[in-house]
């Protein structure tokens, strides 16, 4: 079967077309967009991108991890401080960094799924690691300790092999790494082992008894996520320039990574995208709001009453209730 | 697909000094079809699971075909050749009945559109063709039993364990079942060993009848004989019954 022929199977036309125009969008969207709205799509593309990468793991494979900032923080410094120490480009210090995610993923994915750790106890185990992991660099010079490590900003310089620029580079960084996550979540899906982890997520003792290699196929999984993640992290850190361990390994960032798919629609190739566009929308606006009213706090509560009226009006997500409205639901898993 | 010949060897196993299932041993000849029938918390289950390899056994060997597969992995066990239906039926209920199907079916074929397709032909002689692109999660209790028969027998294995496959289901479901399971034996030679409660069933595929109790073989031998054997009798009527016999 060609990769053509998979990505887009079963697909209406009506649906691929939407498809096409949405890419077109994002394609064109720098050159009509003003700064600001910019940095809001990259927010978007952003979320849209670790929202499929923690998705691997929690929508399609079962496995609730709720420290994903792990993952992010350690791309995010190990190609910081290669290029910050070493004059390492991002490009080389991305593998670096995705193999130092990977191999942190699998000692917890060893630790969890080899010892049968289930559910909240498995999430549980997640968060200690970024815990633990936040407070190790805290104390760890190389990385700054909790001062944190600042790369230089230099105005007006486009230096794409170092990932050096202004936003519309990062744009399309982040774009990229947003379609090909799609793209390879798509395939992974039609794939054996994309099945075999639906059977996980519903069952594993039955999946175990049909022949899936259970303890496999959940490794494979956190460590896909896991590289993906810390991609997101090299991106993220050096589209801010700066990393603290308190933000960069905090629980908020783990939860924040969570919340695109939950709100999207958990295990569907499309709900992180929807969901980053729904959450940082309503962000956006609540921080306008709030400005306008001149009442602090109160994005906060606004985002929090509209989580909750969305958790409660469509517990399944908004994408599943949108493809319907849009005629193009995503086909039986 | 033929049929493999199971051997069960002084099979044990205790639960916290409760012993399960003592020195249990028997044979299914390929291609027959046998039954393991007992009480309550007799321990069917309990040798279920350790044949498919949930949990090892204490003492004693499984073997298919003469390899012992006794102490390996749910997922080797089927690579091997078991396929096993849960008596408590449990379906990937977010995913509809044909997918579950195909689960099983990626075990031979990993190609997934070679693989619906061999899930969909089960199907169909399961009388679930109509029902494939519902959720399993909407499906009815007996339904559910034929989707767990189906997705074992999508991993093509040469042994078949049914966990109570006829429980809940009305007579003329059983008989329909009962129709599946002997036309499937005759025409692939497969191996099945069933634990069932409804005598109607067993009588009606089985050649050979093990009954346990306590954890422990009592009796074994044709349908006929074990209806008429004491040691049976007792623990399924009480000693009562054997007194005034």
């Amino acid at each position: 079967m060609s990769i053509v022929r998979l990505l887009i199977g079963g697909a209406t036309p009506r649906a691929l077309a939407l498809l096409a125009a949405l890419l077109a969008f994002l394609v064109a969207a720098p050159a009509f967009l003003g700064p600001y709205a910019l940095s809001v799509a990259i927010l978007i593309l952003y979320f849209a991108f670790v929202g499929q990468a923690w998705n691997i793991m929690m929508g399609f494979a079962g496995q609730l991890s709720l420290g994903h900032a792990l993952y992010a923080g350690l791309g995010g410094y190990i190609a910081a401080g290669l290029f910050f120490h070493y004059g390492i480009g991002p490009w080389v210090g991305a593998f670096v960094a995705v193999a130092v995610a990977v191999l942190a993923g699998c000692i917890v994915g060893y630790l969890g799924f080899r010892f049968s750790l289930a559910g909240v106890y498995f999430a549980l185990l997640t968060i200690a690691f970024s815990e633990f992991t936040r407070i190790a660099f805290d104390h760890w010079t190389w990385a700054g300790g909790s001062g944190g490590l600042f790369l230089k900003v230099q105005g007006g310089v486009t230096d794409i092999l170092n990932l050096r620029g202004g936003a519309t580079l990062f744009y399309y960084a982040i774009l990229i790494l947003a379609v090909g996550a799609f793209v390879l979540c798509r395939l992974l899906l039609e794939s054996r082992l994309g099945r075999y982890w639906l059977a996980i997520r519903e069952d594993a003792e039955a999946a175990q008894a049909v022949g899936v290699p259970v303890f496999r196929c959940k490794m494979i999984a956190i460590a896909i996520s896991a590289a993906l993640t810390a991609l997101a992290g090299v991106w993220n850190a050096f589209y801010y320039n700066n990393l603290f361990p308190e933000t960069a390994f905090a629980m908020g960032r783990s939860i924040e990574i969570t919340l695109a798919p939950i709100i999207g629609g958990l295990g569907t190739l499309f709900g992180p995208i929807v969901g980053a566009v729904v959450l940082t929308g309503m962000g956006e606006l609540f921080t306008d709001l709030t400005e306008h009213l001149k009442i602090s706090g109160l994005k906060q509560i606004f985002y929090g009453l509209a989580l909750l009226v969305i958790v409660i009006w469509r517990p399944a997500g908004v994408w599943p209730w949108l493809a319907k409205r849009l005629g193009v639901e995503e086909r039986g898993r | 697909m033929s049929g493999a010949r199971l051997e069960i060897e002084a099979l044990g196993k205790r639960f916290r000094g409760l012993r399960a299932v003592h020195d249990v041993s028997f044979a299914v000849p390929a291609g027959a079809i046998h039954a393991l029938i007992g009480p309550n918390g007799a321990g069917k289950t309990t040798i279920f699971n350790m044949i498919a390899g949930v949990f090892p056994p204490d003492a004693g060997a499984v073997r298919l075909d003469g390899r012992p597969i006794s102490g390996l992995r749910p997922d080797l066990v089927c690579a091997a050749g078991v396929g096993r239906t849960f008596q408590i039926v449990k379906p990937f209920k977010g995913l509809s009945v044909l997918e579950n199907v195909t689960v099983g079916a990626l075990h031979r074929h990993a190609d997934l559109e070679t693989a619906r397709e061999r899930a969909g032909a089960i199907l169909d002689a399961l009388e679930l063709g109509d029902r494939r692109h519902q959720l399993a999660e909407a499906l009815t209790l007996p339904d559910r039993k034929r989707l767990e028969v189906a997705r074992a027998l999508a991993t093509e294995p040469t042994l078949l364990l049914l966990d109570e496959v006829m429980a809940g289901l009305r007579p003329t479901e059983v008989d329909r079942m009962v129709t599946f399971l002997r036309d499937l034996n005759a025409r692939t030679g497969i191996t099945v060993l069933l634990i069932e409660h409804v005598m109607r069933a067993v009588m009606a595929l089985a050649a050979h009848v093990v009954v346990v109790s306590s954890g422990e073989k009592i009796a074994e031998g044709t349908p006929a004989e074990i209806a008429r054997h004491q040691a049976v009798l007792d623990v399924y009527l009480g000693d009562a019954a054997g007194d005034a016999a």
